[in-house]
């Protein structure tokens, strides 16, 4: 057929098309095929289970990759790498997932081996995350391997059920939405600055019901780490993805991963790669074009991710929310965060600085942190983590020397894992205590009981952990750096 | 799973917008290795205070929400993290449907997976539940409907989550019955990675 006789696709339309089993219909879902299924201890014991209830086996090991993130201690490890969990329960869950790889012959990273680390830092590192896949894992920033063109999402443990006993998905299509960013990203404006302002743009729910795609002129200069950094909080808008259509920064960063293909299935597949675009005139369900230029860096001052400022600016005032709705929500977060109506941001004291999780905690977060602490101290009564994303992220920083550099200026260097993105392992802010992270979510008590969280860039993390408040990275950064940004 | 086909009951009111999944259950409760006796631990973080007691404040701990199978809640229910506990922790402490204006993506799959009926209405009828706390609800799924005092709509729901909530059946059960096209997809596709 010739191509003018068939209607032009999106990237998302045709990842959609070659993973459909069986079409939808009006009475049933279209069931979709999983290339690649992410496992870890948090939300998959309960499947595991279902799946022994009913005597079912595991349909493909060969596609399926578990690993240790959530509840993993990350306080550094004995002389002989040991890591000591005290979390009976931890321990419990850990050990479950161990017995449920060996039982089902599933592939795992545990905790302490050279790929262990968050499963959406792992994936990519490996080379297992590539363009046109379907991926899914029990957690909702599955979203992040979007980054590199394939169609990422989260799941709840039921479905982890499913993909383990059939290797497919029962799912509605979604809708689209293209999210154009022009221009470029100023000095010292990162991927996560521009994901806060999407975020804000299109609120916490704008996205629900759609697999976002990123595209313009800023996408197209940014690294694969702030491109995974972008999808990876897509779901912060409620999004079901977010995708970004594979260019030679992809395959630059997936050639001689050990994962990925090599030799003659390494030219097939580029072949197959470079094709994986969104056609010239087709549709997508809804679009909203950014200016790159004119973002600064943000930062959240609610419990949402949708509420957030340049952290140039001030707190908003209720008062100037006309929907009521809105207004007590504002107020309700202004309480719960500690904040006055109209208080500038700069200066706001803080209490701890988080840098690392699967949104911020790669190579490229840890030297943007380094170059903001190098030479500097961190402000007296501030407590400073630094979790590297995974163990090859730990071993990459510790070559470069990053490890001295954080410890000198008075940060803790710690073992990789998800540690006080979430507070599972024991990694929390205080009740009432306020932290500058690095990570996705400032919902209440997300990063422990009675927690305040102020989500925000390396960079802006790294400017509070030296001035003991919130900073602009900015004031901070000299002229050079600047200039190579 | 026990079928859902009617359901009247008194309906808790959260009024707040994006409640979290965070929220419904906090991931310090997340340790566990079942589904069982979340309930407890449902909105641990507004329901009780530092030292464990029940605030009185909170409209769970309300006498009159004893025995509430319906929770009403603002906009955006469920959004956050994809925990499967959330609809666990709700089920265990007896709810057996949640009704918005706006239910997120991975709550409301979630949901039906475990006899949850997650009911999306129109903004007035919303509006008109929130301002019932404690008032009596009549959800029913086989006429898709939703009626109350001075409130009765229909609300729309994708037809293969209601038939297993009508029958009380999982999804699984229809996906296993795919194998052969499965294994047929794999074949085509190999040489792909797949």
């Amino acid at each position: 057929m010739a191509p003018s006789e068939l209607p032009a696709r999106t990237l998302f339309d045709r990842i959609w098309q070659e993973h459909l089993v069986r079409p939808e219909t009006e009475e049933t879902p279209a069931v979709v095929f999983v290339d690649l299924h992410l496992v870890h201890e948090v939300t998959s014991p309960q499947a595991f289970t279902m799946l022994r209830e009913r005597g079912l086996r595991v349909r493909r090991p060969d596609l399926t990759l578990a690993t240790m993130d959530h509840s993993t201690p990350t306080t550094p490890a004995g002389p002989a790498g040991e890591m000591e969990i005290t979390d009976v329960e931890c321990r419990v869950q850990l050990d479950a997932l161990e017995q449920n790889c060996r039982d089902f012959r599933i592939e795992l990273h545990p905790l302490g081996t050279e790929h262990q680390g968050i499963v959406h830092v792992i994936g990519p590192e490996l080379g297992l995350t590539q363009p046109g896949r379907t991926i899914v894992c029990g957690d909702s920033h599955t979203s992040t391997h979007g980054a590199f063109g394939a169609f990422a999402f989260g799941i709840g443990t039921s479905e982890v059920a499913h993909v383990l006993a059939t290797q497919c998905l029962l799912q509605r299509r979604p809708r689209s939405l293209e999210v154009r960013v022009n221009g470029r990203l100023g000095p010292c404006v990162t991927a996560k600055d521009l994901v806060l302002a999407i975020i804000a743009r299109l609120g916490v729910s704008g996205g629900t019901g759609h697999v976002l795609e990123y595209s313009g002129e800023a996408i197209r200069s940014l690294s694969m780490e702030a491109r995974m950094t972008l999808c990876n909080m897509s779901i912060e808008a409620g999004a079901r993805a977010g995708l970004i259509a594979p260019d030679d920064t992809t395959f630059e960063y997936l050639h001689g991963r050990p994962r990925a293909p090599r030799g003659r299935a390494w030219d097939a597949a580029l072949e197959r790669w470079r094709a994986l675009r969104t056609e010239p005139g087709a549709r997508f369900d809804a679009s909203v074009e950014i200016d790159a230029s004119a973002l600064e860096p943000t930062i959240t001052f609610g419990t949402n991710p949708g509420m957030s400022a340049p952290v140039s600016g001030r707190v908003p005032d209720p008062e100037r929310e006309r929907e009521p709705a809105a207004r007590r929500a504002l107020e309700a977060a202004l309480r719960y965060m500690g904040l006055r109506p109209g208080q500038p941001l700069q200066g706001h004291p803080i209490d701890v600085v988080f840098i690392g999780s699967c949104t911020n905690g790669r190579l490229s977060d840890l030297r943007a942190a380094a170059s903001v602490l190098q030479g500097r101290k961190v402000a007296p009564g501030v407590r400073v983590l630094v979790v590297p994303g995974s163990r090859q992220v730990k071993r990459a920083a510790e070559d470069e020397g990053l490890h001295r550099l954080f410890l000198e200026a008075g940060a803790e260097w710690r073992e990789p894992g998800c540690s006080m993105c979430i507070g599972m392992n024991g990694d929390q802010v205080p009740p009432g205590r306020s932290a500058v992270s690095t990570s996705n979510r400032n919902f209440e008590g997300r990063q422990g009981p009675g927690a305040r969280t102020f989500l925000a860039s390396p960079l802006t993390a790294a400017a509070a952990a030296v001035t003991g408040a919130l900073a602009d990275p900015r004031m901070l950064v000299d002229a050079g750096l600047q200039r190579s940004a | 799973m026990e079928p859902f086909r009617t359901l009247t009951s008194r309906a808790v009111v959260l009024p707040r917008s994006d409640i979290d999944t965070d929220q419904i259950i906090p991931a310090r409760f997340l340790k566990g290795t079942t589904r069982e006796g979340l309930g407890r631990w449902l909105f641990a973080g507004w329901r009780y205070d530092a030292q464990g007691a029940p605030r009185a404040e909170f409209p769970l701990n309300d006498p009159l929400a004893k025995g509430a199978r319906i929770l009403i809640a603002g906009p955006n229910f469920g959004c956050g993290s994809s925990r499967e506990h959330a609809p666990w922790a709700l089920v265990d402490h007896g709810f057996r449907a949640v009704i918005s204006v706006s239910i997120a993506d991975i709550f409301r799959s979630n949901a039906v997976k475990n006899g949850l009926l997650p009911v999306v209405v129109d903004a007035g009828s919303h509006r008109a539940l929130l301002a019932q706390p404690f008032g009596d609800v009549t959800v029913d799924l086989e006429a898709r409907e939703v009626a109350a005092p001075g409130v009765r709509t229909r609300f729309s729901i994708d037809p293969f989550a209601r038939r297993c909530l009508l029958d009380g059946t999982d999804e699984l059960g229809f996906l296993l019955a795919q194998a052969p096209a499965i294994t047929a997809h794999e074949h085509s596709r190999r040489g792909e990675g797949a």
